[in-house]
């Protein structure tokens, strides 16, 4: 047996090992938005650790969001640079993923590099109405939209009344 | 339950997840035939982006049957999603006929995108509920996406039909056009007949909310509702299809069909 994954995952307890796996995911960041690492956007649902095998649980954040596979690979390529040879990256689809899950502190990541964090906290009837979507530029709230769909599947684009810059936001879903 | 009775189960399981992956396919492929050719560049990304949701659905649809098949076969070769997608002929196809037809102009391209999102709406909102947990989640996810489906081309029919002479020209035109293709998308084929109900859905149960809805739409576009009793197109589900679907799988297929197993 490889005596790496002993030392890594027998000797400190599992509980540890996983919390180990979380702090090295946060250098996982979505390829798409940079700024956000895979735990900061609530993709990984699930760490476990089973005979020396690490399973990674992640949940794709639209059904076709062509970052996943990507994703997925980073996610193999950073475990395997800190010693862990055996992984299993399982997608799980329920309960669907959903904005609620972003970190407060993710969403300060997203607003100051220029996307607009989603506005409303759950996916409720709500979220069809047009609600006011702050200007991660200028914070005024009179904006408007221009498209329900931007340049990535989670994003729409709004413009700015007041700065009149035009800026991408990220979709309650 | 003896085997035979069991397989024919796990076949119709099968049939009804691939109408779905089929459907969600055919619509999503035809879709990007817009991608570099929208009526603006916010559109063109729009409805590039409702063919990306359209094909990842798909694709969840495709695993799932796929791996129905495989606990079927253990024997035989293992089939994949792909193998799916790309080796079947439009006999094994069982999408909906609307989602095949030709985009046309803007307007019958909005009109398709609204009757079938609006019908995929209720459907998913009743699928969350199948005993089937897979389908289920499927549907869970996909959901949220159609949502944006819907918003989107609804608004879409109301501008048009509500707008200039000839926008709501065009939009008359598609919705006329259309309407005859929305008939199956509410009549059960014999695969959703035999699973139970608790597995599929009961299209009967979202017919009414399907109307609410496209009627509501229509009026506000102040297009008058179709005839209810126009004599309505049938056979996607059963694999008869009507000459575009050819066409589409020819593009769709070739790569594989001439490099089998080619990969990007």
């Amino acid at each position: 047996m490889d005596h790496v994954e002993e030392n890594i995952i027998d000797n400190p307890s599992k509980e540890e090992t996983k919390k180990r796996i979380w702090k090295i995911l946060h250098s996982v960041n979505d390829p798409e938005i940079p700024v956000l690492s895979v735990i900061d956007l609530g993709i990984i649902r699930k760490i476990k650790l089973d005979d020396k095998i690490v399973e990674v649980m992640i949940t794709p954040t639209y059904s076709g969001c062509p970052a996943m596979d990507f994703i997925g690979m980073n996610i193999r390529k950073v475990l395997v640079e800190n010693g862990f040879n055996k992984i299993k990256i399982t997608r799980k689809l329920s309960p669907a993923w959903t904005t609620d899950w972003m970190t407060e502190e993710a969403k300060e990541k997203l607003k100051s590099y220029g996307i607009a964090p989603p506005s409303s906290k759950t996916f409720d009837k709500n979220y069809l109405k047009n609600l006011p979507v702050q200007c991660p530029h200028c914070n005024s709230v009179n904006t408007k939209l221009i498209s329900q769909f931007g340049s990535t599947a989670c994003k729409a684009i709004y413009q700015c009344n007041d700065c009149r810059e035009p800026f991408d936001y990220f979709k309650c879903h | 339950m003896n085997s035979k009775a069991s397989n024919n189960a796990k076949n119709d399981l099968v049939d009804y997840t691939l109408h779905l992956a089929d459907s969600s396919l055919i619509m999503g492929h035809r879709l990007s035939e817009w991608t570099g050719h929208g009526p603006m560049l916010e559109q063109d990304i729009a409805i590039s982006n409702i063919a990306l949701d359209l094909i990842g659905q798909a694709r969840n649809f495709y695993q799932y049957a796929a791996e129905i098949i495989n606990s079927n076969n253990e024997k035989e070769k293992r089939v994949t999603e792909d193998d799916l997608a790309y080796l079947r002929d439009t006999g094994g196809f069982k999408n909906l006929l609307i989602t095949e037809l030709p985009n046309d102009d803007w307007a019958k391209t909005v009109g398709k995108i609204f009757f079938f999102s609006t019908w995929q709406f209720y459907f998913y909102q009743k699928l969350i509920h199948s005993t089937d947990r897979q389908l289920s989640a499927i549907a869970e996810k996909a959901l949220k996406e159609v949502t944006y489906h819907v918003k989107w081309s609804s608004e879409w029919v109301i501008r048009l039909g509500d707008g200039t002479q000839e926008s709501k020209k065009r939009m008359k035109k598609a919705i006329t056009a259309l309407w005859p293709y929305t008939g199956e998308m509410l009549v059960p084929a014999a695969f959703e007949s035999n699973l139970e109900n608790r597995v599929c859905i009961d299209l009967s149960n979202i017919k009414d909310d399907w109307l609410k809805k496209i009627r509501t739409v229509l009026d506000e576009a102040t297009i008058d509702f179709p005839d209810e009793k126009t004599w309505m197109q049938s056979g996607g589900k059963n694999g008869i299809h009507g000459e575009h679907l050819g066409f589409i799988l020819a593009e769709m297929q070739f790569m594989q069909r001439a490099y089998p197993g080619l990969e990007w």
